[in-house]
């Protein structure tokens, strides 16, 4: 086996492990005093991971040279989606248990859900545009489409940064790893641009 | 010292561990309570430092705690749910941290300050302050600004009976109370997400209202570090961050206090901080609450279901601007 398929079951394995991990506190009774918030903590914790991990791809794949590295990053986008759904799900049905006025006074009086909600949308255009099909149909409009993954990831981070009460530590630490993630993409792009121009 | 003393049996007719304790903890409880029992022979408030987070039983029991007609009948919340899910920022901000960063916290021996405009202030060591009262035991909701609810039966004595042993003078107008300041004890006090030392307050005649008290103990058992030991305020019909832990020091005071929170958001949270369904925070809505131990959400209470002990304590006020 390649190593590259090697690490790419791995990784799929692994990123089933939080899902995995819920349903089993589930199962145990372990979800803390207060489940539905702490379902609603994972399953948010772990939608920005993926976000985060699926931007660090490209990087890595240039800082190593390893260019197989691509062949992950839709898998992990897609884990990404995954967790946002979860989190989504949970918000409607544990959390607002359907009650649509509710929901829509959510979405339109509390910014940070206005942009989680948005942050969602993105990732559920994303998600459905992310297969051979699309691709190939979108042609060269897919990859300016999925420049919103950056959007996205600003979106989650922003979305985590309001809901603190204030603490904002963790915010924070994902605010700086985001930074670092785009601020790669921004230097290669000033390089490209000024390489070009001379 | 009472040997042979009939067991207590007064705490376990109101609410029967084996009713809300899973099977699994109640035989827990039963290990814990019998070696618990040598501890609770000992006379008075004994030393409590050492094992914590265990469950019934693992702390001292409380002697002499008389009932209350202000308890409601409702179900207590688990003492392992309380003693695992606790907002206390000087242990960590996340509701795991403070089970675990107040393990070695120590709340004896402690001193308690009274200062400010009173006949009679003092600094006393918390035993001495305490022995004038009668315990009570006192089961309140609790309802978290952050919309969780519990029920817990607090063992306290009114506040109010503090107030008129220490003789306010009239310029007193609000109580103030301070939190220990401690980073070596109190981890959190390190990082500047609150202004330290706590400062809760309220109204002199908030203060006096016969449902406040300062509690010691819980589940009729000594107060277990992460929920405020050696001694907190409990207002059962205000957000929770109203009531102020691991109390030093209560002030006597002619202007309202700035609260932690107050300085922290004030926009979020203001002085009087009553439980109000319809007074939306502004980043959330406070219409419902979702009880610890229980699936669905119940709706919100004005005050907290204490309106009738304490809404006239606000006649006249705009409570929307008064938050």
């Amino acid at each position: 086996m390649k190593p590259i398929v090697l690490l790419k079951r791995l990784l799929f394995a692994a990123a089933l492990g939080p899902a995995a991990a819920l349903a089993y506190h589930a199962y145990t009774g372990d979800l803390t005093a207060n489940p539905v918030d702490y379902i609603t903590d994972q399953t948010g914790d772990w939608t920005i991971s993926f976000l985060m991990i699926s931007l660090a791809v490209t990087p890595l794949r240039r800082l190593t040279g390893w260019n197989e590295l691509i062949k992950l990053r839709r898998m992990l986008g897609l884990f990404a989606f995954f967790y946002a759904t979860l989190h989504m799900l949970t918000w409607v049905v544990l959390v607002s248990f359907f009650d649509v006025p509710t929901m829509i006074e959510d979405v339109t009086m509390r910014p940070f859900i206005t942009i989680g909600m948005a942050t969602f949308l993105i990732l559920l255009v994303l998600a459905a545009t992310s297969n051979q099909a699309a691709i190939r149909r979108l042609g060269r409009r897919w990859q300016k489409l999925h420049r919103l993954v950056y959007l996205a990831a600003i979106g989650a981070v922003v979305h985590f940064w309001w809901l603190v009460k204030a603490d904002i530590t963790t915010p924070r630490r994902w605010a700086l790893v985001l930074a670092v993630l785009l601020g790669f993409r921004i230097w290669w792009m000033l390089r490209a641009r000024m390489s070009s121009r001379s | 010292m009472l040997i042979g003393k009939a067991p207590d049996i007064r705490y376990s007719e109101i609410t029967p561990r084996s009713l809300y304790l899973r099977r699994r903890e109640f035989i827990q409880a039963a290990a814990a309570a019998a070696i618990g029992g040598a501890a609770s022979l000992a006379p008075g408030l004994v030393d409590t430092a050492g094992a914590q987070i265990a469950g019934p039983g693992a702390l001292p029991k409380l002697p002499n705690v008389k009932t209350s007609p202000f308890s409601t009948t409702e179900k207590p919340t688990s003492y392992k749910d309380v003693t695992s899910y606790n907002n206390f920022y000087e242990f960590g901000s996340d509701k795991a941290d403070p089970a675990v960063n107040a393990r070695r916290f120590r709340p004896r021996p402690w001193k308690i300050a009274i200062e400010g405009h009173v006949a009679k202030p003092g600094t006393f060591d918390i035993d001495e302050f305490l022995k004038p009262y009668v315990l009570e035991e006192r089961i309140y909701r609790l309802r978290c600004v952050e919309t969780w609810s519990a029920v817990i039966p607090w063992v306290g004595i009114p506040l109010a009976e503090v107030i008129k042993r220490v003789e306010p003078t009239s310029q007193a107008k609000f109580v103030e109370f301070v939190t220990l300041y401690d980073p070596n004890q109190m981890p959190e006090q390190r990082s500047d997400i609150l202004q330290w030392p706590y400062i809760e307050g309220l109204r002199l005649d908030e203060a006096k209202n016969p449902l406040a008290i300062l509690a010691v103990g819980m589940y009729g058992e000594v107060m277990p570090n992460q929920d405020g030991a050696p001694i907190r305020l409990v207002v059962p019909w205000k957000y929770g961050f109203k009531s102020g832990k691991s109390i030093v020091k209560i002030r006597f005071v002619d202007a309202a206090p700035k609260t932690a929170w107050m300085v922290s958001a004030p926009r979020e949270y203001g002085f009087y901080a009553n439980v109000n369904p319809t007074v939306d925070h502004p980043r959330w809505s406070q219409a419902r609450e979702r009880r610890l131990g229980e699936f669905l959400p119940r709706k919100s209470v004005m005050f907290n279901g204490y309106a009738d002990q304490v809404a006239s304590l606000y006649g006249g006020m705009d409570l929307r601007r008064n938050y």
